[in-house]
Formats: C-alpha cells, sequence, structure tokens
C-alpha cells in the first residue's frame, strides 16, 4: 500500500521550512532510519529519517522549495512491485488535529458582592480546658501524636534526632520513637529534600525539617518541581503527602541570607498548601492537620515565636482545619490582616489605637493557601479600610494579593486604599538598627490605620 | 565499544531470546512511529526517542520482580513499555488526550504508573535520583524487600545531589539501583567534554557503593548485570551502581539536528552493534526462529504500534474541567 510522506514538523514551532535537498531518487528503497532528506528551519538544517520501508514512487516536492507548510505530502513511499501511478489521487493527509481549546468562560468580573459565606463554627468547644504551652512544646506534641497514630509518619532533618533538634523543637522524639522514625540527614537539603518526596511516593508520611527555610532554597526544586507538581502531572495516580516545616524569616541579627520571610514564594504554588501559624493552639491544630493532609504542606513557623506561650486547648485530639481564618479582636473601624509573627506587630498596634479611641477588627489567616478571603471581606465589608502586616518582602506580598481581591469582590465597599505593611525591599541588613528599620513594626501599623481611617 | 565485560553471559533458551527480541523491537517500532507523529504534529513539545538503547531496560526488567519500582529522567517511553505500560496510554499521553496515563497533562516527560510502579518520567536532569532513593527508603521502612531502579544518564551524573543521595543511600543502605544510562552525550556535549575521568561506574567509590560497567548493547549482558545488582540489594548490602554504555541514534529530542557527531560514528554504532540485530542473528543462527518467524513478530510488534497510534488519534483531548482537577488530593 502506498503512503504519502508528509512535511515533518521538527520543532515545538514549526510551522514550515524549507525542503533543503533529497538525498534519495524515485526508485530508491529505504528501510526505517535511512535519511531521506535534510530540511531547513528556522533554526537549523535537520535531517529526516524514513520510519517506513519500502520504494521511493515519487517525489512531490523538489528540493529548494521554500515556504513548505508542515503535513505537506512530499513523497510517496511504495511497496515493492508498486508503481506511483498506480495511486489514485492519494486521500489529502489528514491534517494534525490541533482542535483550539476552547477558551473555558471566563469567571465573570465580581458584581455587586454578596458576603461570602464562612466558617464561624469555635475552634474547640466552649468550656474546654486550658494549658499553658509554649508554641516550640505544641509542634512537638503535634509530631509524637500523630506519629503515634500513623507508623507511616517519620521525621527527618539535620540534628532533629540525638540533638533533639537545632531548635529543640523534636525535643524527646528519638527517645519515645527510635531511631527509624526520627532520623538525623547530612547536610544536603536538596538529596534529603527529594528523598522525602521519594518516601511520599513510595507510601510513607513524611514530615521534612528544614534548620531553617532559608535552606530550603537548596531544595526548593523537589518542593516545587517534585512534590507540587506530581499529583497534576501523573493525572491523580500519585502525590507527596508530607510536610516542609521549620523556621522561617527573621529571627535576630543573623543577616540577610538567614532572615527571609517565604510566605509569598510557596503560596504562589498550586498544589502546595501553606500555613504560618502565630498561636501556639495554631501551631498545634494546623501542624496535626497538616500531617494528615494528602498534599504537600509548607508549614512556616518562626524561631522567636518558638519560646512565646499561648493557651492550648488540653484535648487528646484537637485539629485546627485549612482555610480558616481566625479573628483575634472585632472592631469597627479598619481591619488589621495579619499571619504568623506579623500578628504581634497587628495586636500591638490594635491595643495601642483602641487608647485612642480606634477599633481594630484583627485577622490571622493561620493559612495562606488555602486563604480564607471570605472572613476578610466580610470583615471589610463591615469596616471597609483594610491594612496587611507581614515581614516579608513588599514586591508581589500576600498583602498585594489581598488587597487585589479586595479591590476586585469588595471594592464598592472600600473607603480607603488597602495598605501593606511589609519588610522593607532590602536584604536584611545585619546592624541592630537597620534591622529593626527593616522589618516591619508596630508604630508603621498604627501609622497606616490612621491613614486609611483618616485622622 | 570498549565496555568491559565483568560478567560472564549466561546460558539462554531461544524462547528467552524471543522474548527480548519481541520487547526491543516493540519499543524501536513505537519511538519510530513517536517521531512520525511528532512530524505531523500530533505530539508537541519535546519528545526524547530511545531508539538504540533498548537492551538496556529489556535486559535490567528482564531480572525484576513484581513490585520492583522503576524511576527516569524523560527519556522514558523504553522504561514505560519495557515495565509492561500498554502502548496504547502512553501514546495517547505523547498526543495529550483523555487515554493517556496522565489523562494528557504530563506528556512525554511525565508519565506514571502506580499500577506498574513507574514513578515518572521526571523533566529535572537528576531529580529523580534522590526521589528513587526515597522510594527505596519507604520498601526498606515497610520492610517489604521490594528495589528501586533508579536510572539517570551521563549528563545527570554530573549533577550535585546524585552525590547527596549517593551517601545518603550508602549511609543508609537503602534497596537503589542507580542505572547510569550513559549513551555518551549530555545533549549535544560529549562525555569527555563534560566529564572529569569517563569512569562513571566508579562514581560510587568515594561512598564505599560497589559500581560495574555493563555492555549495554548486549541485552544478555545487561541482564545478568542486573541479577547481580538485585541480589545485592536484597540482602541488604545497600545501593549498587551500573553504568550501562549504550548509544542513542537519534538527536538529544526531536529537534536536535545532532550536529556534534558525524553521521558515520551513528552509523557505524547501527551497523556493528545494533541490539535488536544481535538478538535477532543470535535467534538465527542459533536456529531458535527462523526468518518466516521473525517477520511474523515483526509483523504483531507493527500491529501492536499501529493499534497504539490509532487509539492515540482517536482518543479525545481531555475535557476542559481537567484543567482544574488533580491538583490538590482530598483531605
Amino acid at each position: 500500500m502506498a503512503t504519502e510522506i508528509l512535511m515533518p514538523a521538527l520543532s515545538p514551532t514549526m510551522e514550515e521550512g524549507t525542503l533543503a535537498k533529497w538525498l534519495v531518487k524515485e526508485g530508491d528503497t529505504v528501510s526505517s532510519g535511512d535519511i531521506m532528506a535534510e530540511i531547513e528551519t528556522d533554526k537549523a538544517t535537520m535531517e529526516f529519517e524514513a520510519v517506513d520501508e519500502g520504494v521511493v514512487g515519487k517525489i512531490l516536492i523538489a528540493e529548494g522549495t521554500e515556504g513548505v507548510k508542515v503535513n505537506t505530502p512530499i513523497a510517496v513511499l511504495v511497496e515493492e512491485g508498486e508503481s506511483a501511478d498506480d495511486i489514485a489521487a492519494p486521500a489529502p493527509a489528514a491534517a494534525a488535529e490541533a482542535p483550539a481549546a476552547e477558551a473555558p468562560t471566563p469567571a465573570p468580573a465580581a458584581a455587586a458582592p454578596a458576603a461570602p459565606q464562612v466558617d464561624l463554627t469555635p475552634d474547640w468547644p466552649e468550656g474546654t480546658t486550658m494549658k499553658t504551652q509554649t508554641v516550640r512544646e505544641a509542634l512537638r506534641d503535634a509530631m509524637a501524636e500523630e506519629m503515634r497514630a500513623t507508623p507511616e509518619v517519620f521525621l527527618m532533618g539535620e540534628e532533629v534526632a540525638e540533638y533533639n533538634g537545632a531548635y529543640k523543637v523534636s525535643q524527646g522524639l528519638l527517645d519515645e520513637f527510635g531511631p527509624k522514625r526520627v532520623i538525623d540527614t547530612p547536610i544536603t537539603e536538596h538529596g534529603f529534600a527529594g528523598i522525602g518526596v521519594g518516601a511520599a511516593f513510595g507510601g510513607l508520611r513524611p514530615i521534612v525539617e528544614f534548620m531553617t527555610f532559608n535552606f530550603a532554597m537548596q531544595a526548593i526544586d523537589h518542593i516545587i518541581n517534585s512534590a507540587a507538581k506530581t499529583l497534576y502531572m501523573s493525572g491523580g495516580q500519585m502525590g507527596a503527602p508530607m510536610v516542609f516545616r521549620g523556621p522561617n524569616g527573621a529571627a535576630a541579627r543573623v543577616g540577610a541570607q538567614h532572615s527571609q520571610d517565604y510566605a509569598a514564594w510557596y503560596s504562589q504554588i498550586p498544589g502546595l498548601k501553606v500555613a504560618m501559624p502565630y498561636s501556639a493552639s495554631d501551631a498545634k491544630g494546623l501542624l496535626k492537620t497538616a500531617i494528615r493532609d494528602p498534599n504537600p504542606v509548607i508549614f512556616l513557623e518562626n524561631e522567636i515565636m518558638y519560646g512565646q506561650s499561648f493557651e492550648v486547648p488540653d484535648l487528646d485530639d484537637f485539629t485546627i482545619p485549612f482555610g480558616k481564618a481566625r479573628i483575634w479582636r472585632e472592631g469597627d473601624d479598619v481591619t488589621i490582616v495579619s499571619f504568623g509573627i506579623g500578628m504581634k506587630y497587628a495586636l500591638e498596634a490594635a491595643d495601642k489605637l483602641a487608647e485612642e479611641g480606634i477599633s481594630a477588627e484583627v485577622i490571622d489567616l493561620r493559612t495562606l493557601r488555602p486563604m480564607d478571603t471570605g472572613t476578610v471581606i466580610n470583615s471589610v465589608m463591615k469596616t471597609n479600610r483594610c491594612v496587611t502586616v507581614e515581614e516579608g518582602f513588599p514586591v508581589c506580598s500576600i498583602g498585594n494579593h489581598i488587597s487585589a481581591v479586595l479591590m476586585q469582590q469588595a471594592f464598592d465597599y472600600l473607603d480607603a486604599p488597602v495598605i501593606n505593611c511589609t519588610g522593607k525591599d532590602v536584604p536584611m541588613p545585619y546592624a541592630a538598627n537597620l534591622e529593626k528599620l527593616a522589618l516591619t513594626t508596630t508604630a508603621e501599623v498604627i501609622d497606616a490605620v490612621k491613614q486609611v481611617t483618616y485622622r | 565499544m570498549a565496555a568491559k565485560k565483568t560478567t560472564k553471559k549466561p546460558n539462554v533458551s531461544g524462547e528467552e531470546l524471543l522474548k527480548y527480541y519481541r520487547e526491543m523491537l516493540l519499543i524501536r517500532r513505537f519511538e519510530e512511529k513517536a517521531g512520525q507523529l511528532y512530524g505531523m504534529g500530533l505530539i508537541g513539545g519535546f519528545c526524547h526517542l530511545y531508539i538504540g538503547q533498548e537492551a538496556v531496560v529489556v535486559g535490567l526488567e528482564a531480572a525484576a520482580e513484581e513490585g520492583d519500582k522503576r524511576i527516569t529522567s524523560y527519556r522514558d517511553h523504553g522504561h514505560m513499555l519495557a515495565c509492561g505500560m500498554d502502548p496504547k496510554g502512553v501514546m495517547a499521553e505523547l498526543t495529550g488526550r483523555e487515554g493517556g496515563y496522565s489523562k494528557g497533562k504530563g506528556g512525554s516527560m511525565h508519565m506514571f504508573s502506580k499500577e506498574k510502579h513507574f514513578y515518572g518520567g521526571h523533566g529535572i536532569v537528576g531529580a529523580q535520583v534522590p526521589l528513587g532513593a526515597g522510594l527505596a527508603f519507604a520498601d526498606q521502612y515497610l520492610e517489604n524487600g521490594r528495589v528501586t531502579f533508579t536510572y539517570f544518564g551521563d549528563g545527570a551524573a554530573n549533577q550535585g545531589q546524585i552525590y547527596e543521595t549517593f551517601n545518603m543511600a550508602a549511609l543508609w543502605k537503602l534497596p537503589v539501583i542507580f542505572v547510569i544510562e550513559n549513551n555518551q552525550y549530555a545533549m549535544g556535549t560529549a562525555q569527555r567534554r563534560s566529564t572529569s575521568t569517563p569512569d562513571l561506574y566508579t562514581r560510587g567509590e568515594a561512598f564505599g557503593i560497589p559500581g560495574e560497567l555493563v555492555d549495554g548493547m548486549d541485552v544478555l549482558a545487561v541482564k545478568s548485570a542486573s541479577e547481580t545488582a538485585l541480589k545485592h540489594c536484597r540482602s541488604g548490602k545497600g545501593p549498587y551502581i551500573l553504568e550501562v554504555k549504550t548509544y542513542r541514534y537519534r538527536g538529544h529530542s526531536m529537534s536536535d539536528p545532532a550536529k556534534y557527531r558525524t553521521r558515520e560514528e551513528v552509523q557505524k554504532m547501527r551497523d556493528e552493534r545494533d541490539p535488536i540485530e544481535n538478538v535477532r542473528s543470535m535467534l538465527l543462527t542459533g536456529k531458535h526462529a527462523t526468518e518466516d518467524d521473525l517477520k511474523a513478530v515483526d509483523k504483531e510488534i507493527k500491529a501492536i504500534v499501529n493499534e497504539a497510534a490509532e487509539f492515540s488519534k482517536e482518543s479525545p483531548e481531555p475535557a476542559l474541567e481537567e484543567l482544574y482537577t488533580d491538583i490538590y488530593a482530598d483531605a
């Protein structure tokens, strides 16, 4: 049976090319792999090989022809004994079907916004006994409880076992769970993050601790390309149920390479979930949720917060769901939105503003992906003003995102532009005075609130 | 090629030889068809063909047991066919269709099969190596006796994460076989231009990982090496390195004009070392099969490949709703 040979596409973008040279002539026998012609694309001259075996029955496009469109028949291959003349006008080659995908209907731009439905249930039942715990202890208890419950959960990272954690977060875990489940790694973030992701593919539930998230820069390829994208790339067959956790953001006086806040970076990635707790109860409840989640979770802690004490519910099993913000204090004049250590400035500012008669509602996002924008919008519909607070860099920050969401979904309710209080647009300096200046401050939050309330 | 034969050729039955012939031929014909569909615009983006390297995966898989895992980078069609994945599903993934292994959302470089323990299909050179060690870590943790084949090329062999992985795999005695498919060119860079010492199988010495050089154009030599490596891993001795010397006949990807080597070099390899011709002549000279028998096999393979190609054209494009599925597993 005669086969048409079509002008091939030789690169992802080629639409036409020049048939520079035929290396076979009519009557030649070719077999698979033989070079038939040289074809020039805009980038290179490529050799074009035969796929089928047969005899070159007819050359349809002469060498030197320019602008030959991809999929144009250029020659006819016949079987031994067959003649190209026998071919009744060959059926036109099926053009490559590349049906232009219809663009999905875009979501209509937010019209008059209805108040979003949000989860207003309390985090724990009223009357629950509370105990005082540091964030550090809460994180350890969360891991220990989940490790007791699920044998596939294990902890790996630098100094997590025998040293009991560089910041003592994993204190006592080696003693309780042994070296099979609490594993000291060499200082090779790229490698052990990859091994962690592979272990998650293989059915385990790893907790990978980074001594700080600054060092996770060495491993970010595995976090994003390997962990976050595999569920999608595999059509839902396999993913990475795991937690990457450790201190994030500025500690104190450790300079530019140890002081970055990665909240906005990771929050941009579909396939990741991102939690950044402030209080000990949230640290515990969110970390337990993170360990149980079947997706890769980035869990951003803060060294300065590790030693801070909070009230934590004294319950056997207590979790905080992702995507549910917490309203720390209610107010009417302005909404202050923050997360992680930024909450310290937000709450301090709210206290001082109250003394001046300004009533601030303070919202802790708790998780950044998913983000409970509904609670923020509902609040802004009441206060009509918003200030965001974070320690990260100002460009493409979480605050920028919240501003955009409010502009699109609550534009009619805003009485002032949203102000983002962020870290400054500089690498972190070492000098004490400059470092203080580089981070956001309670005073800046107070100033921003006064601006949006026109005081 | 001066590959040192470190293993003795096993006695082999005609039936076994015919099996390897069939499996290697399936990969070759499949890849030729993929090249053709690429030329027709039915396959897009990057498409890295495995032609010339068939004996590597077929030989290694010949010794594998049910439950053993495999992971590789983006020149992955051969690995998928060799571990028993359906050619129809692989080809339909290449054309980006609903019937593909990843529902058309992964493409040539990103394909997976949980059922066949094939863990991808990874597009970042070298990243599959710690992932493979992680699979082995899981097997060791679960004490299931399985071994993971972690494939990478001579190009990836210079990535830093390989050595981080060698260190931890040796330290923790992970049951992983590092298979270095040395096809001698990292895209357009010949090994001598990129690599300070040529013997990649010695790269584990600093970590105490044994290594072996294998003739990757000889499927029986590869199978024998696979047996040795599997035995080592299964007995709890930790990782093993196989440097399998092979050769890719085609360009790095479909859009590579391959001007960094001569046509004569490629032709010489095809004429003298072709892994399929090698087995074909063993079958004929050993009187295990007649020309007619082999013609029948050729015909059968051609039918399988044509069926895969037809399926890959007829399977519809994924539904538009698929854009937003499989991003998160339900919590």
